[in-house]
């Protein structure tokens, strides 16, 4: 049982480590603002989520499981705002209202 | 399981790092707060990786923490940002 659990978090934190790596690539090497902007939030709310979900599979008490989704939730809330906010200033001719 | 949480939680730190590069490349004020968005969820990942990993639990704190601060700083760049385009125009 502990195996298969553990072939679980290993399954889902490299997931998301992958995801993370493929942020960074798309960070670097992607054209223009906004398609940069596009790996960004996959890398924060993929990476992030397959990272909650591995650790989430090792056992702990329910209230040290709820905190780290809320971790989730709060990043997967403010990424979202904030990747509106910045593809408002980075579009051409952006930023000015 | 320890030490594969260990070296994910290194391998996802090296990765945002190598990511701060576009930080001196730019060209737009808008990539470079992207690469700093970045470190920070990846700081917040590698900081839940390290606290199952190492047994220290206050280390979820911090990361929540980390993508507290991590939004406000985007808030506030898009903020100035505004204000600055709307003194240059």
């Amino acid at each position: 049982m502990s195996f298969a659990l553990d072939a679980l978090t290993i399954l889902a934190v490299s997931t998301g480590a992958f995801f993370f790596l493929a942020g960074t690539v798309g960070l670097l090497r992607f054209p223009d603002a906004l398609s940069r902007l596009h790996a960004l939030t996959k890398a924060d709310n993929l990476g992030l989520g397959l990272v909650v979900l591995g650790l989430l599979f090792q056992p702990e008490e329910l209230f040290a499981g709820l905190k780290l989704v809320t971790v989730w939730l709060l990043t997967l809330l403010a990424g979202a705002t904030v990747t509106q906010l910045i593809a408002r200033t980075a579009r051409p001719g952006g930023a000015q209202e | 399981m320890a030490d594969f949480l260990l070296a994910a939680a290194g391998f996802v730190l090296a990765t945002v790092t190598l990511g701060l590069v576009r930080i001196l490349r730019g060209p737009s004020e808008a990539d470079r707060i992207m690469a700093a968005q970045l470190l920070g969820s990846g700081g917040i990942a590698a900081l839940l990786l390290l606290a199952e990993a190492m047994s220290v639990p206050a280390a979820v704190d911090v990361a929540l923490t980390l993508a507290l601060l991590a939004a406000f700083v985007s808030v506030a760049f898009v903020k100035g940002f505004a204000r600055s385009g709307a003194d240059g125009a």
